[in-house]
Formats: structure tokens, C-alpha cells, sequence
């Protein structure tokens, strides 16, 4: 049966459609476009669209010899890779234990995924007052030895806590796809490994992880482009450090929204954005080309 | 090889008891069946041997052991799916070998337990296929396999023959029965198929509702039920019954007004009892309307089989099968008569359905192997 609708008039199905492609075209092609140009001219000065500079690659020029700049890129993967790494582990883990069926797993279940319904600021200031140094839950670590924590001084330190921010919300989102695909592995293949002898973590190693894969692999995709790119991260990391101390953690999406909108460097943070965007296309291309091959799909 | 011993095992989820005290005790090397409707318990006692359910109460030890509190693993059981649980990730020669890489075989050792055991089960050619590439026979085979590279002492089969087409389980009942003679490790086989226990099984045990009915070789169960249950379920047509009473001095029962003569001695005792008498449809006999001793019947259809034809007649409302290979032709509709021969009468309980005459205890001596190859 066809079933499609055929419209007499050329206006109709536009008028549909305009609604959605007002929104694509003032919050996509135009924001897009104007990046695009403010990459490739120096912006005047004290605004004014009128003597826009064609430059060429002069901003880029610019970023690539920032030394800042290439700093904020070695922060960035370190946070990506570490973050995902973070939260993917500590969402199976959790959801193995859950899907083991042990006592009380059915309120855990349900409390694990509420860190992702909050919001990433809201993340951020709470665990900057869970883990301030001076007056934090975790304070205590300070009067057995002064600075043992302190994410104000220290690099490192500051590094740490925007991770366990972002990790602490994602790692909700990542349990429900996880629980989900581990609830679909048939419940005797668990039972004839545990008959063939393996136990809980050689299960997991054996079965568990190969049979998840395409979901851990969708996941991974998903963390890193997100820790990488994310608003979660901006929110983080402008609520919790403000990319200090001494631009420890001013990681890309950070640097790029803070150039652009505290510093005014419209043509910085545009040329910044776009490598950023073709960074994230190379990940995910590395991703797919290479990962996903040795991911079993049924 | 080892001994079974299941003592007053229960099994309870809250407040639902799925088994209700089971005492069983399977002897070393041999083909035990576990016959009985879906929900009678059957299943989830043999998980329960396996260690994949928790007993609730009593008892369970293989080899003197007590298994109760044992992992699965360490009971030295192995176990056929139904779903055959194959791991769809790995290879066969991967699937049948796991327990092995598991328990740290080396790998030369390994490969060539697995290139002997698929030997055995008939995969030498499809070692490096993965199981969704091969045919239900196939997949049931690696399950095997699977089963018996670890060389265990306890075999658990959970309807393992179940998803295959008619002919196939056919042959894989054969096979198991080979295997079996070869491997002589105590077996415990769960089905639903009475044909399959009857033809598998030393040992025949039939459940119903979390209750054992009747433990014996398949013959004595066929012609010895314990109770109206087993006779029901045993035999294809089921068993016809018909209630009644024994008739004061219990020299017969009435069936539609006519005497249908029992035994005397068995009548004596039990005269004036309120019974549900029982004969399998190849016992009952059809002859032309009017003979003596016989009830007169309609009837009611037809199946033919090929080999013989079921005859279904109607007696006042009762349906009775009759199964042979009359040469007269029954026409639906037709009058004829019903003869039921007083020796294959069984004769239950109304209100407990256990067997008038059941003898104190049965001897399972016969330790029969007699499926045809």
C-alpha cells in the first residue's frame, strides 16, 4: 500500500517543514557558517561586520603556535580517555553486580542512574563543595598531612576532581546501556559457563565483555565524544576550576568558549572549534575503522 | 560414576513450594529419566542437582558428598541445554574446549581432547564454524561435546531434544543411548516426552506437582501405574477410565449397566470401594453389537495411523480409545461393542488414585538396556 501523501501545492509541505528548518538554519547553518568566517578573517577589533579581514589560515597559524594551546589538547585527551576510561569500568562493574541478581539489586539499579537525570553544573557544584579542601567531606585528608588534597593548588589535583565529576554522571548513563545488553545475554549461557567452571570475573572476560561488545563499543564512542566535546565537560569544569589552577584543566571546549566569549577572540575560538571538529571526526573515524572490526555483532 | 542421593529435597520460591519433599536415589552408571508434565517440578530438580538452584530443604550428594553448598563447578556434574547454551561468539573447537581453557589445560593437551571429542560427537569437519552456522543436530552435538570433554561423573540432560524435528531427536535419542553405553557415567535425562523416557531410560521416575509418582524400569511403569496419574500419562492414547464401584462380594465393576468382571482376589478386599477403573486402548477389544460381556458403544471417529488405526467410541458420554489393527472397518455412527478383558483392568483409588493393588515394593532389578540401535 502507498501510503504516501502527495501535496498539490508547492507551499503546503513548506510551511510544514518551516518549523524545523527555522530551528536547523538559526541554530545550526547559521552559527556554522559564521564560525566558518570567523576563522578565516581577524575580527575587528570592537565588532562591526563591515571590515572583516580575510586572512586565510593565519588563525590557525595563531592556535598551532600557541604552545597554551597545545597544552590544552595533551589536558583534553588526557581527560577524555581518562574519564571514559573511569566511568565505563565502574558502570560494568556495577553492572555485573546488578545483573548477578545479588541481594538488593533492584533499588541499586534504580539509584545508579539518577546522577545522569542531574544536570553537569549542578555535578560541578556539588563535588566542589564535596571535595573543597578546606571545609569538604574530604577535608579530612588535610589534617593528617597539610595539601594532601587540594585542587586549588594543585594541577593534578584540580585534573582529578573534573574526572570524577564527569565520571560520577556518566557513569549512570553508561549502567542502563550496560545493564540493558547484559540482560539480554541468555541467562544459560551464564549458567553452562558457571557449569564449565568460570566464575564471576572470568565469566565477565569471556562472555560478558565479548557478547556486550557492540554496546561498549557505542559507548565508547559516545564518552569520548562527549568528554572530549561535551557541555557536560564545559559545565564541569567552569563550575569546579574555571579551567585553573594555571590552566590545568582548561581543556579545548573550555578554552574555546572562554577565548571566545571572555576574551572576544571570535577568530581564535573559531579556527579552535573547527580543529576541534575535525579532531573528533579522526576519533571516531580511528574508532570505526579500527575498533569496530573487532567488535562481534551477532 | 557416581551415586546420586537426593534426601526430602524441597524446593520453595517465597511461598510457592515448587517440590514437595523428593527421596531419590540414583545408582552409579545409570540412564535415570525424569518424566512429567511442564511444571511438575522436574526441571528445576535437575537444576538443582547442577547447583544452579538453591535447595530449599533436604538434601542432595553425589558420590557421598554433599553437594548442597558446593559451586556448580565443583560437583563434578555437566549439563546439555535445551537452548543448548552455546557461546555464539566462539568457535566449536572454542565452545567444546572452554572448560578445559578454564581449569588451565595446556594448550596442546587441550587441542587434542578436543579434536578426540569431536570425534566421538561427529564434528571433526566443523571445529572452526561458529554455532550460528550450524543446523540444530549440530549445535546439539557441540552441546554434547561440551558435555563430555571434562569427563564428569554426573551427565544432566534438561530436554536437550526438545527443539529438534521429529526424525533428528529420533536419531540423537539413539545417539545418547551410544554415548552413554561408552561413557557409562550416571545420567539424569529431564523430558516431557514419554516416548523418550521409555526408550532411554534403566531408571524411569514420573513427577507431578513437586511429587514423585512412581520410580521403575519403563515396563513396570507401563503396566504396573502406581497411580491414576502415571497411568494417564504413560501410553498413547491415554489410558481410558471409567469410575465405579466394586459391586458387594467384588467380582466386578459396572460400566453402563454391564458387569465388567475384575479380579476376584483384589475385588474381595476391596468391595464396595468407590474406584476409577482403568484399561489402555490396545487392551480393550471391539466386537459386533449384542456379543456377551460386551458394552455396547458408538462410534465416534477414526485416526488412521498406518500401522493400525485408533478407534474412538462413545459409552453414555465417556469416550474410550481403542487402538489395534482391526480389519473390519468402523463406520462414525456405527453400534458395536466394547470388551474390556479383566486381567488389563487397573484398578485406583477415587480418593487417594493410588493403585488397589500396588505390591509393598517393586524390585528394580531389571536393569534393561534394550533400545534399538
Amino acid at each position: 500500500m502507498n501510503k504516501r501523501a502527495v501535496f498539490k501545492s508547492w507551499w503546503l509541505p513548506i510551511l510544514f517543514a518551516l518549523p524545523q528548518l527555522l530551528l536547523i538554519f538559526f541554530f545550526f547553518y547559521w552559527p556554522a557558517t559564521s564560525v566558518l568566517t570567523w576563522a578565516f578573517s581577524l575580527e575587528p577589533a570592537f565588532g562591526g561586520a563591515g571590515d572583516r579581514l580575510f586572512v586565510g589560515w593565519d588563525n590557525f597559524r595563531d592556535v598551532f603556535a600557541d604552545r597554551e594551546y597545545w597544552q590544552s589538547v595533551a589536558l583534553s585527551l588526557v581527560f577524555a580517555f581518562t574519564a571514559t576510561a573511569l566511568s565505563m569500568f565502574i558502570a560494568f562493574v556495577l553492572a555485573i553486580c546488578v545483573d548477578r541478581q545479588l541481594k538488593g539489586s533492584g533499588i541499586f539499579r534504580f539509584f545508579y542512574i539518577w546522577p545522569y537525570a542531574i544536570a553537569a553544573p549542578a555535578v560541578g557544584l556539588a563535588f566542589r563543595f564535596i571535595f573543597a579542601p578546606e571545609s569538604g567531606l574530604i577535608a579530612i585528608v588535610n589534617t593528617w598531612s597539610p595539601d594532601l588534597w587540594n585542587p586549588a593548588k594543585f594541577g593534578s589535583h584540580a585534573m582529578i576532581l573534573v574526572i570524577i565529576c564527569f565520571a560520577w554522571k556518566w557513569i549512570g548513563y553508561n549502567f542502563i546501556f550496560m545493564t540493558a545488553g547484559l540482560q539480554s545475554i541468555p541467562r544459560s549461557l551464564i549458567e553452562a559457563s558457571s557449569m564449565d567452571g568460570s566464575g564471576p570475573v572470568r565469566r565477565a572476560i569471556d562472555l560478558q565483555i565479548p557478547l556486550l561488545a557492540p554496546t561498549l563499543f557505542f559507548l565508547l564512542v559516545l564518552n569520548l565524544t562527549e568528554s572530549f566535546v561535551g557541555p557536560d565537560t564545559y559545565g564541569i569544569v567552569d563550575l569546579t576550576t574555571e579551567g585553573g589552577p594555571n590552566g590545568a584543566t582548561n581543556v579545548m571546549v573550555y578554552r574555546i568558549v572562554s577565548e571566545a566569549f571572555q576574551g572576544l577572540n571570535y577568530s581564535g575560538a573559531a579556527s579552535q572549534s573547527l580543529i576541534l571538529i575535525g579532531l573528533i571526526m579522526v576519533f571516531t573515524f580511528i574508532q570505526f575503522r579500527f575498533v569496530e572490526r573487532r567488535v562481534h555483532y551477532k | 560414576m557416581a551415586e546420586i542421593n537426593i534426601r526430602n529435597v524441597r524446593k520453595s520460591y517465597g511461598r510457592t513450594q515448587i517440590l514437595h519433599g523428593v527421596d531419590l536415589d540414583f545408582k552409579s552408571g545409570e540412564f535415570v529419566v525424569i518424566l512429567g508434565p511442564s511444571g511438575c517440578g522436574k526441571s528445576t530438580l535437575l537444576r538443582m542437582i547442577a547447583g544452579l538452584e538453591e535447595i530449599s530443604a533436604g538434601e542432595i550428594s553425589i558420590d557421598g558428598t554433599v553437594v548442597n553448598n558446593l559451586e556448580p563447578r565443583d560437583r563434578g556434574c555437566s549439563m546439555v541445554f535445551q537452548n543448548y547454551a552455546l557461546y555464539p561468539h566462539m568457535n566449536v573447537a572454542a565452545n567444546i574446549g572452554y572448560a578445559l581453557k578454564v581449569a588451565g589445560v595446556p594448550r596442546a593437551e587441550r587441542d587434542r581432547r578436543i579434536s578426540e571429542t569431536a570425534r566421538i560427537v561427529g564434528l571433526e569437519e566443523m571445529l572452526d564454524r561458529k554455532p550460528a552456522q550450524l543446523s540444530g543436530g549440530q549445535r546439539q552435538r557441540v552441546a554434547m561435546g561440551r558435555a563430555i570433554i571434562r569427563e564428569p561423573k554426573v551427565f544432566l540432560f534438561d530436554e536437550p531434544l526438545s527443539n529438534l524435528d521429529a526424525k533428528l531427536r529420533v536419531q540423537m535419542r539413539v545417539e545418547i543411548r551410544r554415548l552413554h553405553k561408552r561413557l557409562s557415567a550416571t545420567s539424569v535425562f529431564v523430558t516431557h516426552d514419554q516416548v523418550e523416557a521409555m526408550t532411554l531410560a534403566d531408571k524411569l521416575i514420573v513427577m507431578n506437582k513437586g511429587h514423585v509418582e512412581q520410580v521403575g524400569t519403563p515396563l513396570e511403569i507401563y503396566h504396573r501405574p502406581r497411580t491414576r496419574f502415571v497411568g494417564t500419562f504413560i501410553g498413547s492414547p491415554a489410558m481410558n477410565f471409567f469410575d465405579s464401584t466394586i459391586a458387594p462380594g467384588g467380582k466386578f465393576v459396572l460400566l453402563d449397566g454391564i458387569q465388567i468382571a475384575i479380579d476376584p482376589v483384589l475385588g474381595r478386599d476391596n468391595a464396595d470401594n468407590a474406584v476409577s477403573a482403568g484399561i489402555r486402548p490396545e487392551h480393550c477389544r471391539l466386537v459386533k453389537a449384542g456379543t456377551a460381556n460386551s458394552v455396547p458403544a458408538t462410534v465416534d471417529f477414526v485416526e488412521e495411523l498406518g500401522s493400525g488405526r485408533n478407534v474412538h467410541v462413545d459409552i453414555d458420554g465417556t469416550i474410550f480409545a481403542v487402538s489395534g489393527d482391526e480389519s473390519q472397518l468402523f463406520k462414525t455412527g456405527a453400534t458395536v461393542g466394547l470388551q474390556l478383558p479383566s486381567e488389563h483392568i487397573h484398578l485406583f483409588s477415587r480418593d487417594t488414585g493410588l493403585r488397589l493393588d500396588d505390591a509393598p515394593a517393586l524390585k528394580h532389578t531389571t536393569n534393561q538396556s534394550t533400545v534399538a540401535a
